[in-house]
């Protein structure tokens, strides 16, 4: 279209906004550039016009003017009501989910989004949806405040831990848009960085099927795609190089100092407890900032986790 | 000599007293030491106290956004840690906030002005006053402890769970620290609203209030309501930490967003806290500068008490994200527009007050008039982020950034800026230069959009606040800013290098430098201890330019114990010459 | 103090013009630092009424615990208090400074009796793991009538409210000490008891505030 401050938003891939957010954000942006030049024109103009020629000026006795001051309280009043009357139909669309819309569930935590789709597929940090269909994205927390915002589908909801929130929006071309965290969540908040990619509705299908059912293989097969999944790396390097968390990186065997001073060997059981009860033994050096999974993961998974670990030398 | 005649027919002999223009006996001469200075009881150095704080904690949140531009000027580390930035950008809107804006212009200019302009001759409750400046100290001394105790890291809003989760120990410190100092505002707000009421100079009527006293009356009121409830938040949010109480805490039954409601009925009246108090000066200095009566008086000073009463109302506006019910994100997205009429009318009636006055661009009205434009941008950019559809865009992002920067900086600090430059004669008795004053105002104007205005487009295009690490694209607009704000740095370098140079090798000030018709101008430079030598006698409205000036310079020779009776009448114009 | 008239009594301070001037200030000054402790307190209702209205009846059995007897005497002995209080006043008022300090020293008595209730309650309460948050654990007795998942909430809420209410009786009981000294050192006259009235305005909104907290919290059903 061209207006004139196109240049502040992002390319808009949601039809459904196109009007009630940039539509709008355009109306404001142009109404109040018209007023601030009013303003400074007015501001310019008096400060040379009436400049001060000597001490003795005299000035007028203007207390008010009734016409003046109506039609400046009455003019903003209308411009504001509608205003407020777009932005409420707006909003109300992005409340409104069709009822056929596509769910997807979407769980943040510190510092990562995991996905899972409606047959046990599971990703993480990435939402593969399909084109041309309404996806309702239900967002839950795991540990503390998230928000979850695209910027390209002009989106956003926070994610609150205890209840349920969505988001909906309809893609209608394929490519990949930014996902970000927007509620302060701690050391990594600003890596809590995710993309949509959106697929022809058949691509989507069998890339679906493809991934269903969650994890198979032998038991450090299953231990290294759930490390992925639930996003370990984001704390625990694989490199040696220490993270938020000590590295992955030859853990099996090692001796580690507490903080509390005594020495731990890295094995079966620590592993367990560090799993399901980070905050019990802190490895000297490290904060305790880890979500405990207790209640979230089963003991078979614990398990192929340690398997994998022990590959990791 | 002269009479003046009162609605009760009662008659005050009243004489004209012009201020001396070498005053031997002033409040800086009055008494001596760093003793004295520490337990005063007057206003007036209770006043240059708290702005010598203020100005110590801008520098260091200055110091520290400086940092924090630094940093980002590349996406990734520039040269501090993640936790490193997170502290810092907390500590920066803690800092600023509640050390800064909250008490700057009423507790330091305020403090100073307020009590002269109502020709008192000091605070209702001075020791109070002094106990609330102590007050402030000690939770200054918590934020730092809580620093020494590993810090906090949660944004200066202290959000559930996350502020109620590990690392609590430096959290607990730094609520506290507010706590305390909540009470600082709550007992200056009590000070000031039985100032305004009880301690008025024969004649100063409810009409003849100046702007800036109606501005800190409505700041008071604020105050005094809402400071309560931050303070029961806080508390709160203090036994989660201590006592698992649970309250906020979803992990123990409690509800996070009932936190965020609590906090905003504080937060968002705090605004107004901080910004109506600058509408004062800004009342004042546009009248002194263009000579002419302000414009709609009755209109400025109840759109000040009206923003103050609908700002209760709006505070939903920070939640439009937070899943709180539809029927409170709708009502508070209208009164939210509501908020935004009276302000508005304020700037539209200071324009109308330049119209066919006599303007003099000396450094406070340069500083009036960069408030304008900018606070204007701040109040456009509120409107957008009212609209419900874009905020839903729109928040968290660096637009909601740039937004309350404009209206916090562009509006409160410049409009302290216009009243420090307006007063400094007045407080220490000498002159800045001019030329320096224009020079680094200028200055803050350039640095100030060239800071914020990218800040905007970055956040339009989606850039999400509280960033350590960005994606590349938005590398451009972070380095323009990032410049934008050591321009910004140096301007304030060079006010600070004039300011002080003026105190130690100053001209002397003249009484009434600007030849302003405020009472307080009326009085020597600086003050007397009691600020008068005389009970002042107000019979004109306080900008009355076309009024001759011995008309303001009245008063009655010696205390006499009609005063608290005169307060609500008005005293008659007429005056006869004796 | 240039500016004192000789005629102002040596009460008044230096920037009041009269004793009327000095008292209505104070007067208005302690009211407006009432509205804020209304407010102050308003804050933690509001979190009541919330938690109140999501579970109802939890509050209607949470209050079973809760000793009504005990809480009813400790009303009437707040009431009798405020009795006391307004009667040091009038003594004030009336120049008997005598009758003003046995009325102080009766409402310092009443307010300790307060105290001590309420630490009879609280102890018997922790007693039976009744605490708050994540320091609930009661014993199966309370489990058998109290089995709600939110209890600990409640029990936040009660903890807090009586708690900070009883901060302030602890507040109050120093100002009238305060004032009890003062009054022996011949400060009050019928002229000038300026600390005694607003002193008073504070113990009303104390014993105000208990009123409320007693059937909000001890007599729902």
């Amino acid at each position: 279209m061209g207006r004139l401050f196109d240049f502040m938003l992002p390319e808009n891939k949601s039809p459904l906004t196109a009007d009630s957010t940039d539509g709008l954000f355009h109306f404001i942006n142009e109404v109040s550039l018209i007023l601030l030049l009013g303003i400074t024109i007015a501001l310019i103009y008096f400060a040379i016009k009436y400049k001060r020629k000597s001490e003795d000026d005299e000035t007028p006795v203007i207390y008010h003017n009734h016409a003046l001051e109506i039609t400046w309280s009455v003019v903003p009043l209308l411009i504001c009501l509608v205003i407020f009357g777009w932005g409420y139909s707006g909003w109300l669309n992005l409340k409104a989910v069709p009822n056929d819309a596509y769910e997807i569930h979407v769980t943040g935590f510190k510092w990562n989004w995991a996905v899972n789709y409606e047959n046990g597929a599971q990703t993480l940090n990435e939402l593969h949806v399909p084109k041309g269909k309404p996806v309702k994205v239900v967002l839950q927390s795991r540990d503390v405040l998230h928000s979850f915002f695209i910027p390209d589908y002009r989106v956003k909801h926070d994610v609150v831990p205890g209840r349920y929130t969505y988001v909906w929006f309809q893609a209608e071309e394929t490519g990949e848009s930014q996902i970000f965290c927007t509620e302060y969540c701690g050391t990594s908040h600003s890596d809590m960085l995710a993309k949509v990619i959106v697929h022809e509705p058949e691509e989507f299908e069998t890339w679906l099927e493809l991934n269903g059912g969650g994890p198979s293989g032998t038991p450090v097969e299953q231990g290294e795609a759930l490390v992925n999944l639930q996003g370990c790396q984001t704390c625990h390097s694989l490199d040696g190089s220490a993270k938020i968390g000590p590295s992955f990186k030859g853990i099996w065997g090692r001796s580690e100092q507490m903080t509390d001073g005594s020495t731990i060997t890295v094995d079966e059981n620590y592993i367990r407890e560090s799993i399901l009860y980070p905050g019990e033994k802190i490895v000297a050096g490290y904060q305790n900032v880890m979500t405990p999974y207790e209640g979230r993961i089963s003991d078979d998974e614990i398990t192929n986790i340690i398997e994998y670990l022990k590959t990791l030398k | 000599m002269a009479e003046v005649e009162t609605k009760k027919m009662t008659t005050l002999q009243v004489q004209r007293f012009i201020p001396s223009e070498n005053p031997t006996n002033t409040y800086l001469t009055d008494e001596k030491g760093v003793w004295a200075w520490m337990t005063t009881v007057d206003h007036k150095k209770i006043g240059l106290m708290y702005l010598a704080s203020v100005a110590f904690f801008f520098a260091l949140a200055g110091f520290l956004a400086l940092a924090l531009r630094t940093e980002l000027w590349t996406p990734a580390k520039t040269f501090i840690e993640a936790d490193t930035y997170n502290q810092l950008f907390t500590l920066h809107g803690a800092m600023m906030v509640f050390f800064v804006l909250v008490p700057s212009i009423p507790a330091a200019l305020g403090n100073f002005i307020m009590p002269m302009q109502l020709g008192a001759k000091d605070v209702a409750f001075p020791r109070l006053n002094l106990a609330s400046f102590y007050i402030y100290v000690i939770g200054a001394i918590f934020t730092f402890i809580s620093l020494y105790m590993n810090g906090f890291d949660t944004g200066w809003t202290f959000y559930t769970p996350y502020s109620s989760d590990a690392n609590s120990a430096g959290v607990i410190w730094v609520t506290l620290g507010v706590f305390i100092l909540g009470f600082s505002s709550i007992l200056t707000g009590t000070n000031f609203i039985t100032t305004i009421h009880k301690l008025r100079a024969p004649g100063i009527t409810w009409g003849r209030l100046p702007l800036n006293v109606w501005a800190l009356y409505a700041t008071s009121i604020i105050q005094v309501l809402a400071t309560p409830v931050l303070a029961i938040t806080i508390l709160l949010l203090s036994f989660e930490n201590i006592l698992d109480i649970g309250i906020f805490d979803p992990a123990l039954g409690g509800d996070p967003v009932l936190y965020q409601h609590f906090f905003w009925f504080y937060s968002h009246p705090a605004v107004y806290i901080m910004i109506v108090p600058g509408f004062g000066i800004i009342s004042e200095v546009i009248s002194t500068f263009s000579k002419k009566t302000v414009f709609g008086y009755w209109a400025i000073a109840l759109s000040s008490l009206a923003i103050a009463f609908i700002g209760f109302l709006v505070w939903g506006h920070h939640m439009f994200t937070s899943g709180q019910s539809a029927v409170a994100t709708t009502v508070f997205s209208f009164l939210t527009f509501l908020v935004g009429i009276p302000t508005g009318i304020k700037i539209l009636n200071w324009v109308a007050t330049l119209y066919k006055g006599s303007i003099e661009m000396k450094t406070p009205m340069i500083y009036v008039f960069i408030f304008l434009f900018l606070f204007s941008i701040g109040g456009f950019t509120g409107i957008m982020l009212g609209a419900l559809s874009v905020d839903i865009h729109l928040h968290d992002t660096y637009y909601v950034v740039a937004h309350f920067h404009y209206v916090m900086m562009g509006g409160t600090l410049i409009a302290l800026l216009a009243g420090l430059h307006y007063w400094w004669p007045k407080m220490t008795g000498k002159m800045y230069n001019e030329t320096l004053g224009k020079i680094s105002a200028v200055l803050i104007f350039i640095g100030f959009n060239m800071t914020f205005l990218p800040q905007f487009v970055m956040g339009a295009q989606g850039m999400p606040r509280r960033y350590y690490n960005y994606i590349d694209q938005f590398q451009p607009f972070h380095q323009t800013s990032t410049i934008g704000s050591y321009i910004l740095g140096v301007a304030f370098l060079i006010i600070l290098y004039y300011l002080v140079k003026s105190l130690f090798g100053g001209e002397k000030a003249p009484s009434n430098p600007w030849n302003s018709r405020g009472l307080e101008w009326q009085s020597t430079s600086p003050p007397d201890f009691h600020n008068f030598d005389h009970t002042p006698v107000v019979i004109n409205h306080p900008y009355d330019y076309h009024k001759p000036m011995e008309e303001f310079q009245l008063g009655i020779a010696v205390s006499h114990n009609g005063h608290g009776e005169h307060q609500d009448e008005a005293v008659s114009e007429e005056t006869k010459k004796a | 103090m240039a500016n004192h008239s000789a005629s102002q009594p040596a009460h008044v301070q230096h920037h009041f013009v009269d004793s009327d001037q000095q008292f209505d200030s104070a007067k208005l000054g302690m009211w407006v630092f009432l509205v804020n402790e209304i407010l102050f307190f308003g804050g933690l209702f509001c979190a009541y009424i919330i938690f109140r209205v999501w579970y109802p009846d939890l509050f209607s059995q949470a209050a079973l615990e809760l000793n009504k007897v005990w809480g009813g005497i400790n009303t009437i002995v707040l009431i009798g208090s405020s009795l006391t209080v307004a009667m040091a006043i009038r003594s004030a008022q009336r120049n008997e400074i005598k009758g003003l300090r046995i009325n102080l020293m009766i409402t310092i008595l009443l307010a300790c009796v307060f105290l001590v209730i309420k630490y009879f309650e609280y102890e018997h309460k922790l007693h039976l793991g009744i605490a708050p948050g994540s320091f609930w654990n009661p014993t199966p007795e309370v489990l058998a009538v109290l089995d709600h998942p939110k209890a600990n909430i409640f029990f936040s809420i009660y903890y807090v409210m009586t708690g900070i209410h009883g901060l302030h009786v602890i507040v109050g009981i120093g100002l009238m000490i305060w004032l009890y000294i003062r009054a022996g050192k011949g400060h009050f006259n019928s002229e000038y008891y300026t600390p005694v009235e607003i002193t008073g305005l504070y113990w009303h909104l104390v014993d105000l505030i208990w009123i409320f907290l007693f059937p909000l919290l001890y007599l729902i059903e």
